[in-house]
């Protein structure tokens, strides 16, 4: 059945698709926006701990939640496979739902440092690595945090971070009053001469976008915000751009394929409709935000005479470099309760980290973590603690309220051989082939991994933990939920998949917008990056257009 | 919405047939205990459990209704482990038969240890220690953590007092 043509099509309403169909619409665009999830309200916010988008041991409540539909296989380092299903952990799952991973987020809204953008040019070549700078600076993107954060709307005080990047606005939202680990960890890293801060969060903590304000609850990270305070883009823009009434959402759309027309433009995209149909829309542009590992499938399955391996994959580089983050860090013992029950836990930061380190490329920021729920708070035992029995279950009782834990996402040594590719064999449900991926961590990565460990742990005794244990990751693949770069951005079509305003280099209507697009992922949690090139993509989109 | 529709409809059929395959006299019992353990794998689950967390001033495993989180999730999320399961169980028997001469809940405590030591590599084990605390630890609402036990333990409130102040109300 054919559909009435429109003028653009977005694939997935996640942090990047949300915007870009929010900004098309408003500009009097067309807009299809087809995601494959469907719509989860507040009030679905099952504050289920053993099924969340977290801790997803009993199936990942925001999607994929149909186990055996949506398999993955993922390579080991020995060259085996398995067939891997979303709710574990070997998956890399983000979320697939109405505002992708913005619905159940930790939502802390980082902005990377300017230094980010120029990793090779700071640091210099890293063997091994395909460390390369953005074909933008801070400064081009800064226009557009700035309006991430006033229209989807962050909290906090950036102000005493003396290592950011310069800004031309404060945030539009003060931060949430301290809870006590913030009491106990901010005067802490003063003494150490570090600079610690509010960390930013797409979270309300004053009335602000005709939501209310956060009421603090132990059950942030993970789940839907039972009082909508959380800000994500299917509580924000996407409303919005339903509102414009240009913009059509479909749920329970399932994308296979993009179709080239003969002269190797976009056509429009086959789907899965709710009812299971198979059905065309034609567009005059694509865009492709499924998030890094599926926006990656996605054009890997688009083949064509034109891109026999694949739509805009003919310098083989769409799916490598799949990156995320290390994330490492210390616990602590207390001599004291530090446990408050005060939502959402996390909310001191410093950046002294993020860069100046000696030998090292990089960093990451460091903050004290959301409230850990009672079985999470299992995955941070110490080392010296059996895992089972009666030591163990003391152990719990007496220092549950008592242990901090401070820690940071590494920023990572993009990988050409870690990647996703479309599974020779193994297909979902609906016939499409499945996204493949293997690779390593860079050696470098966990040395980053290492130091940080040491600098959080000093941080807790100087907080007067009488106890600490360090975390640090292995050097498994790193994706799931900060997944990233799978279609780089960059000048020169040889080497990258997009050019800078997130268009496919040899298609000319053809978009990627999403994480996918990282050439490196930042020492931070990357959602406001990958909103901000959300912003500046649609309005260069919107720029050539006119 | 058509996601889990699959899964549903097997899960009914298995359950139908299981039904079936009840003799009709125990239909007459006042229901059946576990939806799909035996009342002698339970048992052994449950002496297993007792030693992953195991009972002193706070409830342990058993009490706090771990058995049944397990039981029931063997009927929905964990379906695909009921072989690991039964497998698991045939295997700790045998042993507990070869080396002590009774079932496993039978044995002393010293005695349950030692064959839990020498078996705490294994899959099974691992996986019976990890479901364990999720039955524990997690949400009372899949059976396990029975009356908030864990979380009583841990000393947080349950309704949580919602905004920034707490107070304990059984003071005054
Ligand atoms: C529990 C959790 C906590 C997090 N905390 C933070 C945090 O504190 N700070 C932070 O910066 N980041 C955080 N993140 C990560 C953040 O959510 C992601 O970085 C971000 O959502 C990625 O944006 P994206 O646009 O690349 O993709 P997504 O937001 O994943 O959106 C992609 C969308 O595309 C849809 N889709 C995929 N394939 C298809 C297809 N074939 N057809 C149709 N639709 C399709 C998906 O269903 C999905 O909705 C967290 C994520 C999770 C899950
Ligand atoms: S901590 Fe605040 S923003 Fe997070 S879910 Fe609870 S009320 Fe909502």
């Amino acid at each position: 059945m054919a559909l009435e043509h429109v003028n653009a099509v977005v694939i997935g309403s996640g942090a990047g698709g949300g915007i870009v169909a929010k900004e098309l619409a408003a500009a009097g665009m067309k807009v299809a926006l087809l995601e494959r999830g469907r719509w989860i309200s507040p009030y679905e916010c099952a504050k289920d701990d053993l099924r969340n988008q977290r801790t997803s041991v009993l199936g990942a409540s925001f999607g994929p939640d149909d186990e055996e539909r949506n398999p993955r296989v993922k390579v080991e380092k020995d060259g085996s496979e398995q067939i891997v299903y979303p709710s574990r952990g070997a998956y890399n799952n983000n979320a697939m739902c109405v505002g992708g991973g913005t619905a159940s987020y930790g939502a802390m809204a980082w902005r990377f440092m300017p230094q980010d953008f120029r990793l090779k040019t700071t640091y210099g070549a890293v063997e091994g690595s395909t460390l390369e700078d953005w074909p933008i600076t801070y400064d081009d993107l800064e226009p557009f945090y700035e309006q991430a954060e006033y229209e989807i709307g962050v909290s906090g005080d950036v102000v005493p971070d003396p290592f950011k990047g310069p800004r031309r606005k404060p945030l539009p939202m003060p931060p949430l009053p301290p809870n006590r680990e913030y009491a106990v960890l901010r005067p802490a890293a003063l003494r150490l001469g570090l600079h610690p801060f509010d960390i930013p969060m797409l979270r309300n903590s004053v009335p602000y976008g005709g939501r209310q304000a956060c009421m603090r609850c132990r059950w942030c990270v993970g789940f839907a915000c039972e009082v909508n305070a959380k800000c994500g883009t299917q509580n924000t823009v996407i409303p919005a751009a339903l509102a414009s009434g240009n913009c059509e959402l479909r749920t329970e759309a399932i994308v296979k394929e993009i179709v080239l027309d003969a002269g190797g433009k976009a056509r429009g995209v086959k789907y899965i409709d709710e009812k299971e149909r198979l059905r065309e829309q034609t567009a005059d542009v694509v865009i492709v935000s499924c998030g890094a590992i599926e926006s990656a499938r996605l054009l890997l399955n688009s083949k064509s005479r034109l891109f026999p391996n694949g739509i805009g994959n003919n310098h083989d580089w769409v799916g490598r470099n799949l990156q995320g983050h290390a994330y490492t860090g210390a616990n602590g013992l207390m001599p004291f309760d530090c446990y408050d029950d005060v939502g959402p836990g996390a909310g001191v930061a410093i950046c002294d980290y993020n860069h100046g380190n000696k030998g090292l490329v990089g960093g990451g920021m460091l903050c004290n973590e959301f409230i850990r729920l009672p079985y999470q708070f299992l995955g941070r035992m110490p080392p010296w603690i059996p895992a089972w029995g009666k030591e163990h279950k003391d152990f719990v009782r007496t220092w549950y309220r008592r242990a901090v834990n401070v820690q940071g996402p590494v920023q990572e040594m993009p990988v050409f051989h870690a990647r996703v590719e479309a599974d020779p064999k193994v297909k979902d449900y609906w016939g499409v082939p499945v996204a493949r991926m293997s690779g390593n961590k860079h050696p470098h990565t966990l040395e980053i991994a290492d130091f940080m460990s040491r600098r959080a742990e000093e941080w807790l005794k100087e907080a007067g933990a009488t106890r600490t244990w360090r975390r640090v990751p292995g050097d498994d693949l790193s994706a799931g939920q900060h997944q990233a770069g799978t279609c780089r951005m960059g000048n020169d079509p040889k080497t990258s998949v997009v050019d800078k305003h997130c268009r496919v280099h040899d298609v000319d209507n053809l978009y990627v917008v999403d994480a996918s697009v990282h050439v490196t992922n930042g020492g931070f949690n990357p959602v406001l990056t990958i909103m901000a090139i959300a912003y500046w993509a649609s309005h260069h989109l919107l720029k050539a257009r006119s | 919405m058509k996601i889990s529709r699959n899964p549903d409809r097997r899960r009914f059929l298995r359950t139908a047939a299981g039904v079936a395959a009840i003799p009709a006299a125990s239909c007459t019992r006042a229901g059946r205990r576990w939806r799909f353990l035996t009342d002698e794998q339970a048992d052994t689950i449950g002496a297993i459990c007792d030693q992953i967390i195991p009972p002193d001033q706070d409830p342990g495993a058993v009490s706090a209704g771990v058995v049944h989180f397990i039981d029931r999730q063997l009927k929905g999320h964990y379906a695909y482990l009921q072989d690991a399961y039964i497998k698991g169980v045939v295997e700790i028997e045998q042993a507990a038969q070869e080396k002590f001469g009774k079932r496993f809940s039978a044995l002393a405590s010293e005695q349950q240890l030692d064959l839990l030591r020498e078996r705490e590599k294994t899959a099974f084990f691992r996986m019976i220690a990890d479901h364990a605390m999720q039955g524990f630890y997690g949400d009372p609402r899949h059976g396990g953590n029975r009356d908030f036990a864990s979380w009583k333990m841990m000393g947080i409130p349950n309704p949580p007092v919602r905004g920034r102040q707490q107070h304990d109300l059984t003071k005054s």
